[in-house]
């Protein structure tokens, strides 16, 4: 969706072929997209901030039902952060093929990049069914399940954003070949990446580690 | 797809034009014409109230009636009208401002545009099923669960501000992303014109303080939607956490409403007496000190909870510093006038009404902030004649004072001064005639949000006061509509720089050309166009003849359809939560819809050539 940078109309015959080719200047030098794509990390800290707020106040709350240190799985959780570390790696070097315009390399790691997130996901799958059907720990059972869900489903939301996106990169990749290397789109999915990596470090530590604090 | 439509090709007119257009003036009108059009749905929501109201005992309405009529009246004000008319002079103005050809992501932009307005029409047409949200536009838990509005009509308001947020938020990385990266060569930010530098804090609060309410809707939505218990004491919620999410958000959101005002006020009282704007540089440090500390108050709306001696300790202290900045600004407005040639002209008469208004509510305001005095004046008229004398008083006379100021410029033609000017008084009488007796009722005791009182409480001479104040308001704004339409039609031409005006918009044709300037500019100055004109003794300058225009340099964004099937696409995202009466598969496949075309459509944008 930040496809659509517009630079200003003096830029002469400045069209979007290759975006960071012409590079109409900007006042900070940093490219649009990825300054737009700052712009909404700091809008999404507030939002992880809120959603890690209620977790913790919401997490020792819960009437009846499990309670937190009941359910934790952390040598699984543990795993899943793991995978979801390397495919940060990955996306690394993904945009580093990109800029070096070495293609096969970049398809290549940015397909290790979705694969990584989709077994990210396949692990938030499997914990969230073992809850629920094992554990009978479903959504509204109690206050604890549904700030764990909101908190973790969202995260799981944003990495499902971030493997439709790159699978989106490695399509057109795909298709267009030695013709698209748009290394600003790579850096700004990558920024978004990174930023979810981040955030589950965060959820990781509050929320599988502090049970053992 | 559009793909072949290039800028010489751009149909101009036709509805299929405004639809697919992304150029961020159109965009402008559009946002300002829909706020128009919300602001009288909720007028009428207004005087519906004062009517009943009028007399004690009157049985006009229904209590449910009045609660839903309080309920939209203020939540439309604020989503549907104040924020996005601000839109529309963010949207108009900024790239004008900046000596910019566009916003930065024109498609991005016309998205907001149509999710704001799809979310608009969501909200209002809980109307239209009778299923009205009457809950306060703060919608307190836990009387927004399930068991106590069975209906859809909290789904309306929680679905129609979730929306709403989302457009915010999209437009507010867009401008924010604009301002900072798209200003013409020597622009630096405190060149930057005072309208720009309060838009710029504004988008900064949109940031920061949307993804806070989007979470408290989600978790209402699930509450309501999924039995989840965030807000049931019964289930272990806290009905206090709403108030805190909601007000962390809500504060902010107050600065979001007036700092645009703010800033077109700079700008009027500049032009209007001949002077630069007095302590600019300060102007700027206030504003960004009133945004830093808009996130410190939050919860001098809570004061009477029972948060204990030292958070209502705090936050009173930090709502007294806000006074500082906002009186600096104040003082700056008068010095600007201070010496200045004024011409009161209507755009004028608003923004120096502006200053008063706002001193006033503002000095309410400060009492507000004393814990003790705020548990005497809590959820009584006192509250409601503060929050008007900043909201009305302020920003929405600011807003039309800016309509005023920015319609030649838009339209090329001027509004009708004298019938400007009787609207203005017919506006101001009537804003204080409403308003100013309520402070009376407030302290005699009069609480908010009730539909009737009995008659021998001392209150039936003011409610009468009141509501002959509303409809001599309503007055003014039918005058305001005729001016609007005969101006459009018969209003004297305008010329490029009707007022003598000081920044880069007023060099422009009116209304602009697509592509805003011919040669993107070179500033050197604040106030640039100003120094243009006129040498530092004042005199008239030469002026320097236009650099020459090479058409074939220009290359304007094409127009779109991708962004409003985008927005359908999260409009039925949301409406999916309003069906589960026919069946989960319908509700379900509605909302599993929705995702898909916003997929689709992303994928389409995409690939589409901007």
């Amino acid at each position: 969706m930040m496809l659509d940078t517009h630079h200003t109309g003096s830029a002469g015959a400045a069209h979007a072929e290759a975006p960071e080719a012409h590079g109409h200047p900007t006042n900070t030098g940093v490219d649009n997209r990825k300054f737009a794509m700052w712009t909404l990390i700091a809008s999404e800290c507030f939002l992880f901030a809120t959603l890690i707020g209620n977790y913790l106040i919401h997490k020792n709350r819960g009437i009846d039902g499990p309670k937190p240190h009941e359910v934790y799985q952390i040598d699984i959780t543990t795993l899943s952060t793991f995978d979801l570390l390397m495919s940060s790696v990955a996306m690394v070097l993904a945009l580093y093929y990109c800029n070096a315009r070495r293609l096969r390399l970049f398809q290549f790691w940015t397909a290790v990049v979705v694969v990584g997130g989709l077994i990210f996901l396949g692990f938030q799958y499997v914990e969230f069914s073992h809850f629920v059907l094992k554990e009978d720990l479903g959504l509204s059972r109690n206050i604890f399940a549904s700030s764990f869900y909101l908190l973790t489903g969202c995260h799981g939301a944003h990495v499902t954003v971030g493997v439709i996106w790159m699978l989106a990169i490695l399509t057109t990749s795909l298709i267009k070949g030695e013709k698209w290397f748009n290394s600003t789109m790579v850096e700004v999915a990558g920024l978004y990446w990174h930023f979810v990596d981040v955030v589950w470090i965060i959820i990781f530590t509050v929320v599988y580690l502090f049970v053992y604090v | 797809m559009l793909a072949s439509t290039h800028s010489a090709g751009y149909s101009k007119t036709g509805i299929w034009s405004w639809i697919t257009t992304v150029d961020h003036k159109r965009i402008g009108i559009l946002y300002a014409v829909s706020a128009l059009l919300f602001m009288v749905i909720a007028g009428i929501d207004a005087l519906l109230m004062r009517t009943q109201l009028a007399m004690p005992n009157s049985d006009i309405i229904s209590a449910e009636t009045y609660n839903g009529l309080v309920t939209m009246h203020g939540t439309s004000m604020i989503f549907l009208f104040i924020m996005p008319l601000s839109a529309a002079f963010f949207n108009y103005f900024t790239p004008l401002l900046i000596g910019a050809a566009d916003v930065a992501f024109p498609r991005l932009n016309a998205l907001s545009f149509w999710i704001f307005l799809f979310g608009g029409l969501l909200l209002n047409s809980s109307y239209l099923v009778g299923q009205v949200p009457s809950v306060g536009w703060f919608a307190y838990a836990n009387l927004t669960l399930k068991q106590y509005n069975p209906t859809h009509s909290v789904d309306f308001w929680v679905w129609g501000i979730q929306i709403l947020g989302l457009a915010s938020l999209i437009s507010a990385i867009n401008f924010f992303t604009t301002i900072l990266n798209m200003r013409a060569p020597g622009m630096t930010l405190l060149k930057m014109p005072i309208f720009v530098w309060t838009t710029l804090v504004t988008q900064v609060l949109l940031i920061l303080a949307l993804p806070v309410i989007t979470v408290a809707c989600v978790m209402l939505s699930f509450d309501r939607a999924f039995g989840t218990g965030f807000f049931d004491p019964g289930a272990g919620g806290y009905v206090l956490m709403w108030e805190h999410l909601f007000w962390v958000f809500g504060h902010p959101e107050v600065y979001i409403l007036i700092l645009p005002a703010m800033g077109i006020v700079s700008e009027i009282l500049a032009t209007a007496s001949r002077k630069p704007l007095f302590g600019y540089t300060v102007m700027v440090y206030s504003s960004c000190a009133i945004g830093f500390l808009g996130f410190a108050v939050w919860a001098h709306h809570m004061f009477t909870v029972g948060m204990g001696p030292w958070a209502n300790a705090l936050f009173s202290a930090a709502t007294m510093l806000i006074a500082v900045p906002t009186g600096v600004k104040i003082f700056n407005w008068i010095s600007t006038l201070w010496g200045g040639k004024i011409r009161f002209t209507t755009a004028a008469l608003y923004a120096i009404s502006f200053v008063a208004m706002f001193t006033f509510g503002g000095l309410s305001g400060i009492m507000h902030s004393s814990p003790p005095i705020d548990t005497q004046h809590h959820d009584s008229y006192f509250v409601v004649a503060h929050f008007h004398y900043v909201l009305y008083g302020g920003a929405v006379m600011a807003l039309f004072g800016g309509i005023y100021y920015w319609f030649p410029k838009v339209t090329g033609r001027m509004m009708n001064e004298p019938l400007g000017k009787i609207q203005f008084w017919l506006y101001m009488i009537g804003f204080n005639v409403t308003f100013f007796p309520m402070h009376f009722l407030g302290v005699q005791g009069m609480p908010r949000r009730i539909y009737t009182y009995a008659p021998d409480q001392g209150w039936n001479l003011w409610n009468m006061v009141c509501t002959a104040g509303a409809y001599l308001t309503a007055l003014g704004a039918f005058l305001f509509a005729i001016n609007f339409f005969w101006s459009l039609w018969k209003g004297k031409i305008a010329g490029n720089d009707p007022w003598d005006g000081r920044t880069l918009e007023w060099s422009l044709p009116s209304p602009p050309l697509e592509h805003n300037f011919d040669v993107i500019p070179t500033v050197t100055h604040l106030d640039e166009w100003w120094h243009r004109k006129y040498s530092e003794d004042g005199k008239r300058k030469v002026m320097a003849p236009a650099p020459k225009f090479d058409p074939s340099t220009i290359h304007l964004p094409n127009p779109s359809f991708w962004p409003i099937v985008l927005a359908f696409g999260i409009l039925m995202i949301g409406t999916g939560f309003f069906l589960p009466g026919f069946g989960n598969a319908i509700a379900i496949g509605t909302s599993v819809a929705g995702a898909l075309i916003v997929l689709g459509s992303g994928f389409a944008w995409a690939y589409e050539k901007p």
